[in-house]
């Protein structure tokens, strides 16, 4: 048997399992009901507009929130990369700042923008920030000297020394923080909308719970995974297209 | 001198934050944010006393147990998972996709299927780290260097030998990069899951001062999530540290070549 169809026999072994565990009375159907039931609210929902107005809203706060973090980190990043000093200096800064879990925020958000997307926007850039930066900050840190003194004895300028060998140095690392972010971006998109109930699926969820639709909760529940597989699959794409020239790209076997 | 150096490359930053803090503060008293002389007195006042023991320390509790739970499970699970092939096809692409659940949209499932308990809190935990270490597991066992590992099968190392002296050595350092983002996966759901459903606890009090507005006592609570934070960071680096010697020893020996 291929790993294509293995997988497909243990996503359809899952969704058998779901079915049978509230059908044999092992979790009460009103708790957990059955994967038919759920798929089906979900088809109901893919015909909804409210449901995509809910999809546009938690994608939109994603990709706002996650450009402005991408660009800041980047900005930042290549500041203090490049100085040995300003990396030591912030140092102690960046180790106490960035392990603050960005749900403690939520109640200054509430606080300062209320039930909008500006609160999300807050979470969001403040964990893909540091999930970025750090990775800018190893990028620019592994430049090869050879390659940096080469460059320089061609007389190659700062503008041009940064372009042709600190950033094609750094990329991969960039690429690979901005994919953590992308993910962690939802993480906090999703949550924000649960918590403070700005607008999004997240939002959407909570109702449905609390207004005692439970499939349509499973349902919403069943999109959120679905959406953060596509976003893992796109941001996977992104980066085998821009890093298609690194070694790590070119010798990849599989995946 | 070193030492003088290296203690203002420590500090410097934070005493100047600290100090343009307290002079933007000083004229104008914003009501969202509290001078430092404030916050530090509210701080005291606010978590020296009974709140140690009826939120703080059941709130780090149950942190500990579900990350602690969710190592062991993702470790466990990863090594079996990781050293059969078929399984890992079979279970590559729901696996996959559990990962992608955002975790905090668990709380108002488990909230239903359990209710609102202190399991239920750990378990939204576990649930929510047990993936980046499982998968990291998975992958770590995947790449063992094909020479090593059959070696150690014409040594007729097998069994819990293998595990110990091959599998857990190779795999350690993608183990332990899961482990990093499992622990402050765990610090947000546990402050999330309080704040949903909970009487006690640090999400639960921090948003009921949000909630009556108590400015200070509310930032008091963001510097207490965030000292957590720091704490389980720096133990986390110093346990990598004395886990991966060899392997930090091996990549300062290639690296000076």
């Amino acid at each position: 048997m291929t790993k294509r169809t293995l997988g497909l026999a243990g996503i359809l072994g899952f969704l058998l399992t779901w079915e049978l565990i509230p059908r044999l009375g092992l979790v009460e159907a009103r708790f957990l009901p059955p994967a038919s039931e759920v798929l089906a609210a979900l088809a109901v929902d893919f015909q909804l507009t409210a449901f995509w107005a809910a999809v546009g809203e938690t994608l939109l706060a994603w990709v706002l929130g996650l450009a402005a973090a991408v660009l800041l980190a980047v900005a930042a990043g290549f500041v203090v990369g490049s100085s040995q000093f300003l990396r030591r200096f912030t140092n102690s800064t960046v180790e106490f700042l960035r392990p603050i879990p960005s749900v403690a925020l939520i109640p200054l958000a509430v606080l300062l923008f209320g039930v909008k997307i500006e609160s999300s926007l807050m979470l969001i850039i403040y964990a893909s920030f540091w999930q970025i930066f750090i990775q800018v900050l190893y990028g620019v840190a592994d430049v090869d000297n050879v390659a940096m003194q080469t460059a320089r004895s061609f007389g190659l300028k700062t503008v041009a020394r940064v372009r042709y060998v600190v950033f094609p140095t750094a990329l991969p690392y960039l690429m690979t923080g901005v994919r953590l972010a992308a993910s962690v971006a939802l993480i906090l998109a999703i949550t924000a909308e649960l918590v403070i109930g700005s607008p999004g699926l997240g939002r959407e969820i909570a109702l449905a719970q609390s207004g005692g639709a439970i499939s349509g909760m499973y349902a919403l529940i069943v999109a959120t995974g679905l959406i953060g597989v596509l976003i893992n699959l796109l941001m996977r794409f992104i980066e085998r297209k821009t890093l298609s020239w690194h070694s790590s790209i070119r010798s990849e076997v599989i995946v | 001198m070193r030492i003088a150096k290296s203690f203002l490359y420590v500090l410097g930053l934070p005493a100047l934050l600290v100090l343009i803090w307290w002079l933007s503060t000083l004229g104008a008293t914003s009501f969202f944010v509290p001078t430092p002389g404030t916050l530090a007195s509210t701080f005291g006042k606010t978590w020296f006393g009974d709140r140690i023991f009826t939120d703080v320390l059941p709130s780090i509790l149950r942190l500990l147990a579900g990350v602690s739970a969710a190592i062991i499970l993702g470790i466990l699970a990863g090594l079996l998972i990781g050293s059969i092939p078929w399984l890992r096809a079979l279970t590559e692409p729901v696996l996959e996709f559990f990962r992608a659940v955002p975790p905090p949209v668990l709380v108002p499932v488990l909230m239903l299927l359990m209710g609102i308990s202190d399991s239920m809190k750990v378990v939204v935990i576990i649930s929510g780290c047990i993936w980046p270490v499982l998968l990291n597991t998975i992958e770590g066992v995947r790449a063992i260097d094909g020479v090593l590992s059959d070696s150690a099968h014409t040594y007729g190392i097998g069994g819990w030998a293998r595990v110990r002296y091959l599998v857990l050595p190779s795999a350690g350092p993608q183990i332990l990069a899961g482990v990093r983002q499992c622990l402050s996966i765990g610090l947000i759901l546990m402050v999330i899951s309080e704040m949903f459903a909970s009487s006690s606890g640090l999400g639960f009090t921090i948003v009921q001062f949000q909630r009556s507005f108590a400015v200070p006592e509310m930032w008091s609570g963001i510097v207490i999530l965030g000292l957590i934070g720091v704490a389980m960071s720096f133990i986390f680096q110093f346990t990598e540290r004395r886990i991966l010697r060899w392997y930090y020893g091996l990549r300062e020996v290639e690296n000076a070549v």
